[in-house]
């Protein structure tokens, strides 16, 4: 059974280079560009996996984690956050707000398939 | 045989040698042969003034009622004058270098040149002295009726009141001749002095005679002296003969007091001193002459006593023993003495008085009325000084006169030697005090003289008029409203003193507590403490007074005070100045009022009015203090003056580095939180591109895609994404090399239109893309620039390209609009799109502020601050226009910047 | 070499000159005890007590006047002494005369 992905992530390039990562390991991937309309596009696409980046326009990372785990239908959906900034705070503030795995760009492509199977459990 | 008209035309005779003796000395003295005037024996003989007809007359009889007790107004003056290396050598000494003109000038002068306390020692002194005077004129008139009573055969009985009145009318014209001819600054009468030395001889000679007379002649030696004085003892009532030790006590202090502070003594003891020599040998030969005179005064006594009927008037045994022994001659020269006593003391007593009153409460009153006047109006202040004095003399004589006819004579004016005495050592607290005691102060002087004033009056003076006088019998026996601690003679239930003690006593006790209490409760004026240091100080000061005088004070003193306290740069630029208004070269004006009234403005903004106004009056028409005194104050005022700026300055100076350094720690707080935020930024800038980078590539290494378009994609992704990473370093590097001001500007002359058209073409690429349209006014684009063009050109093609990729709308459209205002050119960049919103505005030129996250604009967010630095850079501005048709951009640039060092020379360079 | 001798000579006649300023101080007390003396006897004055106030007297007029030689020469050369500048070697008239 595939397994499906949800990818927020604004930068086109990384979008595309994660999406072909996944398909090609067999993930169903569909990546939404937008900050504001995020924890709708979650609810609609129903992923079992969530890979969310922090700089997005419109709407943080951090926000739509918070939201997320303030949801009961979202609370226990595994999120994977990306960010450009890898500062500790950064990382203490995504695991404080519930986060299931942090990783900085630029990420190796191996590490975060490796990453995802763990969180669907497989 | 002495007939009446003998003895007039003797005493005629008299008068007439002396005015000569005071002619020829006062001549020499003004061609200044002065050395046998100032000889120590003149002044020694001067001072006999302290010997009045009274101590000449009286000192018989007082011994012949009190045996050896009048001794005491003799014994305090020796203990003074041998003492005088106490006392009297700093009296001299401040008098001398302080120039001062009488005790009432001195206690003014001590205590900040207060005319309040010279007007209260004056009027103490004209109280005290006025009855003294009629005195005198008592004296003189009872010896001439001495002669006139039991001879009335052949004598024409005198008129008492007429012969006063002719012999008062006689000494002030002497006095005036004598005592006001000159106005020496000194105060200074050589004739008179010598006069009076004449006169002192005339007494001694007089007194010893009949001495020498009663002694050997009559008396028989020193054995029958003896015998008779015994005889005396047994005659006389019960302890009239014993000492009393409070009367022994109190009026040897009270001689020595009254000898400080008699007006005349201070006129010869101070005023007319020359030379401390002269104090030297006084201070021996004063003592032997007071020893001389009191040598037969206890002979004459109880000879007179024994052999002259009862009932005789002791006081004038001296006349008339030898008139009893029919040796006219004799008393011929004891008249002669007498008269010689009484004259002497009325004249420099009347010099004395008359001088205080003048210069304390005459010359004040005609200074107030003058108020404002210009200062050459002050020539004929001469003349009004020396009618004053003229005035004052004859004031004082008519006075004495009066009191003389309305006291009647009698015992009541006998009785008023000692309480005169009593009155004038009030003087002695304030003087003694500020002669000695720094902290003395003119509160405590003023308070202190009035009480010991006021008490002496009350317990001594006004009792002495008698029960007729102003005090009843029944006030003096039970006390004012019957309040028997307030009895005048026995004050706070102290009783059984003799009058004159008991008045002493209290009136001294209660003058010195409050001057000292007084004194030490209240702060003296700068002027005050100046002078007190210059009084007390005076011996450890220059010995001979300065030879300098300061009636003709130069602006060269005023200037040498006016650096002390303005400080020498400014002093000699500002005299400088004053000295150009006049017309005058150098830094030395005239001193004209004007002149005088600017400086001690300017001072009083340094030192206070009051003390400005003291400098400056003492320096222009002050004799007492020096200019090397102000010099001391003024550079102590300069240096607090100094200090308290140094102080405020380092004060202010710490403040401004307080300010200075929480200033620059904020500004590092805000720069380490800038610099992280940066940095931050600078992270995620740069690893968006590498993640794309990195996906890519591990994508490829993997085997990549399958599809070899997909393939081509990726490679062309990495591609883009490290050209990304290029532009993003490189802009990176410019912004840092603008901040830090190390950019290398190349100025040089280009037209703006040749500029733009540069700019648009290096943006052409990005303008197809976008389709956007351009509209430019060529014409209004012929300025000439000198400037870093291609900086500017960059500014240009930031704002071109950032119009096409941000602009939003559909048909895109830029103008660009060059004009001229206000000296400054202004470049419009106006574009139709819908603008950056209103909450953005003031973002817009920070870095990394892009709008909207479009990575594809191929921005990183520094093109604007870039701008902004550059446009720093060429001395212009780049600002964002709200309210226009969409974004619009102003750059601003100077006109006229023609040489990179900015502006032309300043036109004040030539003074150079 | 300077002799040793004259400084010594000069603080001997600035001592001197000190203890005849003190006796000048101490007379005027001395003539207080002196006329007080006469006081603590009692009753009427008699010829002794008379001779002895004018023989006191007499010897204060007499010490006055010995104090008075050398303190009036002294304060002579003291006006002149200390204020005047130091004599430099080519002013000094014993040296040049």
């Amino acid at each position: 059974m595939t397994k499906q992905v949800l990818v927020i992530e604004d930068e086109p390039n990384i979008a595309e280079a994660i999406s072909f990562i996944l398909s090609r390991d067999g993930w169903s991937v569909s990546t939404h560009a937008s900050g504001t309309t995020a924890v709708q596009a979650v609810r609609d696409a129903k992923p079992d996996v969530l890979i969310l980046d922090v700089m997005l326009p419109g709407k943080s990372g951090y926000d739509i984690l918070q939201d997320l785990r303030s949801a009961d239908d979202t609370r226990a959906l595994p999120v994977l956050m990306l960010t450009a900034r890898g500062q500790k705070t950064d990382r203490d503030l995504a695991e404080r707000l519930g986060v299931n795995r942090f990783m900085t760009k630029p990420f190796s492509n191996s590490e975060m398939l490796t990453n995802l199977r763990e969180l669907v459990g497989g | 045989m002495l007939t009446f008209n003998t003895l007039v035309g003797v005493c005629f005779l008299y008068v007439i040698m002396l005015f000569l003796v005071a002619f020829v000395a006062d001549k020499r003295a003004r061609r200044s042969k002065v050395r046998f005037l100032s000889s120590p024996m003149i002044y020694t003989l001067s001072l006999s003034v302290y010997c009045t007809a009274w101590t000449f007359y009286g000192a018989v009889g007082y011994a012949a009622r009190s045996g050896l007790e009048f001794v005491t107004i003799y014994l305090g003056p020796t203990l003074v004058m041998i003492g005088w290396w106490w006392f009297l050598r700093k009296l001299v000494r401040v008098g001398r270098s302080q120039r001062v003109t009488s005790i009432a000038d001195l206690v003014s002068s001590r205590y900040g040149k207060s005319n309040l306390l010279g007007v209260l020692v004056t009027l103490i002194a004209v109280i005290g002295t006025t009855p003294y005077i009629a005195l005198q004129l008592q004296s003189v008139t009872l010896s001439f009726a001495v002669f006139a009573r039991d001879r009335s055969a052949g004598w024409v009985i005198p008129d008492l009141e007429q012969t006063a009145i002719w012999v008062a009318g006689g000494l002030a014209l002497f006095t005036i001749l004598f005592g006001t001819r000159n106005l020496d600054v000194n105060e200074r009468h050589h004739g008179v002095v010598t006069a009076i030395a004449v006169e002192a001889v005339v007494k001694l000679v007089a007194l010893m005679a009949v001495g020498i007379f009663v002694v050997w002649g009559i008396g028989g030696g020193a054995q029958g002296i003896s015998a008779a004085m015994n005889e005396a003892i047994q005659a006389a009532p019960e302890g009239a003969w014993s000492l009393q030790g409070g009367r022994w006590v109190g009026l040897t202090f009270l001689s020595a007091a009254a000898f400080l502070t008699l007006p005349r003594m201070f006129q010869v003891l101070v005023v007319e001193n020359v030379d401390e020599r002269q104090l030297a040998t006084a201070s021996w030969a004063f003592p032997l002459y007071l020893f001389l005179m009191s040598l037969f005064v206890i002979p004459i006594a109880v000879v007179g006593l024994a052999i002259l009927p009862k009932g005789e008037n002791p006081d004038l045994f001296v006349l008339t023993l030898p008139l009893y022994f029919e040796r006219d001659g004799l008393a011929m020269l004891a008249f002669l003495g007498g008269f010689s006593s009484a004259t002497s003391m009325v004249i420099v007593a009347s010099i004395a008085l008359a001088t205080m009153v003048s210069n304390h409460i005459i010359m004040p009153l005609w200074l107030s009325t003058r108020l404002g006047v210009d200062a050459s109006e002050y020539r004929d202040a001469r003349q009004i000084l020396l009618s004053a004095r003229r005035l004052s003399i004859v004031g004082i004589l008519a006075l004495g006169y009066f009191y003389y006819r309305i006291s009647g004579g009698g015992a009541a004016l006998a009785a008023i030697g000692l309480i005169s005495f009593a009155g004038v050592a009030q003087v002695l607290p304030a003087m003694a005090g500020g002669l000695f005691w720094r902290g003395a102060s003119r509160s405590g002087a003023v308070a202190g003289l009035i009480t010991g004033f006021v008490i002496w009056a009350y317990t001594l003076f006004l009792p002495s008029f008698g029960e007729a006088g102003v005090m009843s019998a029944s006030m003096l026996a039970d006390g004012p409203w019957g309040i028997a601690a307030l009895r005048p003679q026995a004050l706070f239930g102290v009783d059984g003193l003799d009058p004159v003690v008991h008045a002493l006593f209290w009136s001294l006790i209660l003058n010195c507590s409050v001057f000292v209490s007084v004194s030490l409760l209240s702060f003296p004026s700068p002027l005050e403490r100046l002078q007190a240091a210059q009084f007390v100080n005076v011996l450890d000061q220059s010995g001979p007074a300065r030879g300098r005088s300061f009636n003709a004070a130069t602006s060269e003193d005023l200037l040498v005070m006016a650096q002390e306290i303005m400080g020498s740069d400014q002093a000699q630029a500002w005299f400088q100045a004053q000295a150009e208004q006049q017309g005058k070269q150098g830094y030395l004006p005239d001193t004209t009022p004007d002149f005088i009234g600017r400086l001690e403005r300017e001072l009083s903004g340094l030192v206070g009015t009051a003390t400005a106004h003291a400098m400056i009056g003492q320096i222009l028409g002050g004799t007492t203090v020096s200019v090397d005194d102000l010099l001391a104050v003024a550079d102590e005022t300069q240096q607090m003056l100094e200090q308290t700026s140094q102080l405020e300055a380092k004060q202010l100076e710490l403040t401004t580095t307080a300010r200075q350094l929480s200033e620059v720690n904020e500004k590092l707080t805000q720069l380490s939180i800038q610099k992280d935020a940066f940095l931050s930024q600078i992270s995620h800038e740069l690893r968006t591109p590498m993640t794309s980078i990195r996906a890519f590539s591990e994508i490829l290494r993997d085997g990549g895609a399958n599809d070899p378009e997909a393939a081509a994609r990726h490679a062309s992704i990495i591609h883009d994404e490290s050209v990304r990473l290029t532009r993003l370093l490189d802009d990176l590097l410019d912004l840092s090399v603008l901040e830090n001001g190390q950019v290398q500007l190349y100025p040089r002359r280009e037209v703006m239109r040749d500029v733009l058209d540069r700019a648009i073409a290096a943006t052409s690429s990005v303008i197809d893309q976008e389709k956007m349209h351009i509209h430019r006014n060529r014409s209004d684009e012929g300025v000439a620039l000198y400037t870093d063009t291609d900086r500017l050109a960059q500014v240009f093609i930031n704002l071109i390209s950032n119009a096409a990729k941000y602009c939003d709308a559909k048909d895109k459209r830029l103008a660009i609009r060059v004009r001229q205002r206000g000296g400054r050119l202004q470049v419009d960049f106006v574009d139709n799109g819908s603008g950056v919103p209103l909450e953005s505005q003031s973002m817009i030129f920070e870095k990394f502020s892009r709008l909207s996250d479009q990575a594809a604009a191929g921005g990183a967010g520094l093109g604007l601050a870039i701008c902004r630095e550059i446009m720093d850079k060429l001395d212009g501005s780049i600002t964002y226009l709200p309210g226009q048709s969409g974004a619009a951009f102003r750059v601003t640039l100077p006109i006229g910047t023609q040489s990179p060092f900015g502006r032309t020379w300043p036109s004040d360079i030539n003074h150079l | 070499m300077r002799s040793p001798r004259e400084p010594l000579f000069l603080a001997r006649q600035s001592y001197r000159r000190r203890r005849v300023e003190d006796a000048a101080r101490l007379l005027p007390l001395l003539g207080v005890v002196l006329f007080l003396l006469p006081l603590m006897v009692g009753g009427a004055i008699g010829n002794v007590r008379l001779a002895f106030v004018f023989s006191s007297w007499f010897f204060l007029i007499l010490f006055a006047m010995l104090l008075a030689r050398h303190l009036g020469r002294d304060s002579e050369q003291q006006s002149t002494g200390p204020q005047s500048k130091p004599v430099r070697p080519s002013e000094d008239p014993a040296g040049t005369r």
